[in-house]
């Protein structure tokens, strides 16, 4: 593996990396191990339990914007790095 | 109209609908039957990864599931959508890159070796069988309850519909299709769901109804669920009963099992390029989250609705749809205290001097969605439109299970298996066939569903767990990852898995109990230490056995790039 095909593998998965560190704190941290803590709390604006909300909402919206994050830095990633497929194949 | 002319005239279009689009797209080669010739664009492949991925299952039963459950319901809502961020991140975009045809095909070659592509075929074929039973089964329920049809000419019709255009379209028409099948099947949920928010909250977008207040009471909705639960001796509907380390251990396994089932990964291999490949895992996401964040609304409404309607009602005034569920056997009441009213409570409940009063009343936690625009009073064209979009969500999912097992004969068993020379026009007959065969296994085992379908299901998704994604993981972020230590880790994980589930659901049911469970995780949650073990044991192996040869290490390089993906094409390593 050359040098730059190297340094974006790494920098591939450290993308990776901290986008997995929200979905784990999202859904298993606010969703299910400190749902007792949050529900202590209400969503803001509303009633609702703020762990009880992270667990049957939040976390779904959030995971659905954590794959377009990656879907945009990963595009401009491969052009940085050359490794983008072009306009057609 | 009534009720059954309507059910009638729109499952008789949704199905002309379907036969139309499966007509105008047939396949003509393998590509075309395995892949849709790799020409999907990423909009219709979220869209028909979408209709794939949520089955009876999710639209009949999860939002029943999470009215039983409250907050444990959860599980399911986090769990089958936090998998999809996995598959976009870990998996989809190197799997697309790659250019296999089936998930079998990847272990295979990337692991050198036709025992691990075996062992992956036995998986993919027991994962979709399982899935394609419960799919007939709804296909059955919707057919008996609102066509009143005999269940086996039900799914006699369903499987006469799948066989059509999954033998004739292959992936290419069953992506078409599916298009069509999640417009229906969004189409019917959210409709109801829009009239319910309105009827007991007012708000017109249901997920902010489900934070809003209810208009008979004037208390936030949510408040007065956990109310009327209490009132009645059950849990707090935001609280729920299961352990944390449970909840934890499910969530895990339902996640992971998602990524690791055979028929979401095909989907990505029908796109032209990487990066439609993981726009489309986005698109998927957002397309299943209109659904998924609806859901737990449609639950906390339906909860209401069912507790403030039948509750202390006189038995002789209950209405209509009440008798018509309790004919079919989905609801009963027996009247333990004989004084003519239906108590319907929790395990908790007393009455006024403190005596404990008894539950009179069952439902069948599959009927909640169906039986719901009926409960509230809906007009009758919705409940015609709710049967039509459950069968959607059935045929659609079992299309792309069929074809998961087409392809499992066709190509990983004769083509890369025992018969490499077949020639192509022999092998897209060979999968028409074996497509052909596997309609009609489900179809039998829709007619005969044996008793254990939900027990079964939580055993695939503990399977796909604890087998498909460490190895598929592993082969794309382990250089070191080698043939020894991935047959070792799906080895162990498998067995490990379904010794547990199999001793506590069916040579020890007694014992199925929490005291009982290692750790306090239950058979449904297993999968996810399953999966744990086949990590440890897979990296341990491959330390001590020799690293995988040279041609494997370039594809690793090829597939870590997006660059130069082009058509599906077969590699031998």
């Amino acid at each position: 593996m050359s040098r730059s095909a190297e340094a974006y593998w790494r920098a591939n998965v450290r993308l990776v990396l901290l986008l997995l560190a929200v979905w784990f704190a999202v859904s298993y941290g606010a969703g299910i191990l400190f749902v007792d803590v949050l529900d202590r709390f209400t969503l803001p604006g509303t009633e609702v339990p703020l762990g009880f909300w992270f667990a049957q909402q939040g976390s779904i919206y959030v995971f659905v914007a954590l794959i377009f994050v990656y879907v945009v830095r990963m595009n401009r990633m491969d052009r940085e790095f050359g490794v983008d497929e072009g306009d057609d194949t | 109209m009534n009720v059954q002319a309507w059910t009638f005239t729109l499952v008789g279009l949704t199905f002309a609908l379907y036969i139309a689009v499966a007509i105008w797209s047939r396949a003509r080669s393998t590509r075309d039957f395995y892949v849709a010739g790799t020409g999907v664009s990423p909009l219709a492949n979220g869209m028909a990864t979408a209709a794939d991925w949520m089955s009876a299952a999710s639209f009949l039963s999860m939002a029943g599931l999470i009215s039983f459950q409250g907050y444990d319901g959860s599980v399911y809502l986090m769990g089958w959508t936090g998998g999809y961020v996995l598959l976009a991140l870990l998996l989809a975009p190197y799997l697309r890159k790659y250019g296999a045809f089936t998930v079998p095909d990847f272990v295979g070659d990337r692991y050198y070796s036709q025992v691990a592509r075996f062992v992956a075929v036995i998986c993919a074929l027991f994962v979709s069988f399982t899935y394609v039973a419960g799919q007939m089964r709804g296909v059955g329920i919707v057919f008996g309850r609102f066509l009143e049809v005999d269940v086996g000419v039900g799914v006699l019709i369903g499987m006469g519909i799948v066989f059509f255009y999954a033998v004739l379209g292959g992936m290419k028409g069953i992506t078409y299709t599916q298009v069509t099948q999640y417009c229906v099947l969004i189409f019917a949920y959210l409709v109801p769901a829009i009239f319910l928010s309105m009827l007991i909250t007012g708000n017109v977008v249901p997920q902010f109804g489900f934070a809003g207040t209810d208009l008979a009471s004037g208390l936030p909705l949510l408040e007065r669920l956990d109310g009327l639960h209490q009132e009645l001796g059950f849990a707090a509907y935001t609280d729920g009963s299961k352990s944390t380390i449970d909840v934890f251990f499910i969530t895990a396994a339902l996640m992971v099992g998602t990524a690791g089932l055979p028929h979401v990964i095909i989907r990505f291999y029908t796109v032209p390029r990487v990066r439609d490949a993981r726009i489309s895992a986005g698109w998927a996401l957002l397309f299943i989250a209109v659904l998924y964040t609806t859901a737990p609304a449609v639950a906390a409404f339906a909860r209401t609705n069912l507790l403030t309607t039948v509750s202390d009602r006189p038995y002789a005034e209950a209405p209509e749809w009440f008798t018509t569920w309790e004919g079919v056997g989905l609801m009963g009441f027996d009247d333990v205290n004989g004084d003519g009213t239906i108590q319907y409570v929790g395990p908790n409940a007393v009455d006024a001097s403190g005596a404990p009063v008894r539950n009179e009343l069952t439902i069948d936690r599959d009927i909640m969605v169906l039986a719901n625009p009926e409960i509230a009073g809906l007009p009758d064209w919705v409940v015609g439109l709710v049967a039509a979009g459950g069968l959607a969500a059935a045929l659609s999912t079992a299309a792309g299970l069929l074809l998961v097992v087409s392809s499992a004969v066709s190509h990983d068993l004769l083509k890369r298996g025992f018969r490499p020379d077949i020639s192509e026009r022999g092998e897209l007959i060979a999968a028409r066939v074996s497509a052909g065969v596997a309609v009609v296994v489900a179809g039998w085992l829709g007619i005969n569903p044996p008793a254990f379908v939900a027990e079964v299901v939580a055993f695939a998704f503990g399977l796909a767990a604890s087998s498909f994604f460490p190895v598929i993981l592993l082969g794309i972020f382990s250089r070191r990852m080698n043939r020894e230590g991935a047959i070792a880790g799906m080895v162990t994980g498998i067995t490990f898995t379904a010794a547990y589930i199999v001793y506590f659901s069916f040579v020890n049911p007694a014992a199925d109990t929490p005291e009982h469970w290692w750790f306090g995780i239950s058979p449904e949650g297993i999968g996810g230490v399953g999966m744990v073990l086949n990590f440890a044991v897979a990296w341990m192996v491959s330390r001590v056995t020799p690293p995988p040869p040279e041609p494997v290490q370039i594809m690793l390089d090829k597939i870590r790039v997006p660059r130069g993906a082009g058509a599906a094409h077969e590699i031998s390593a």
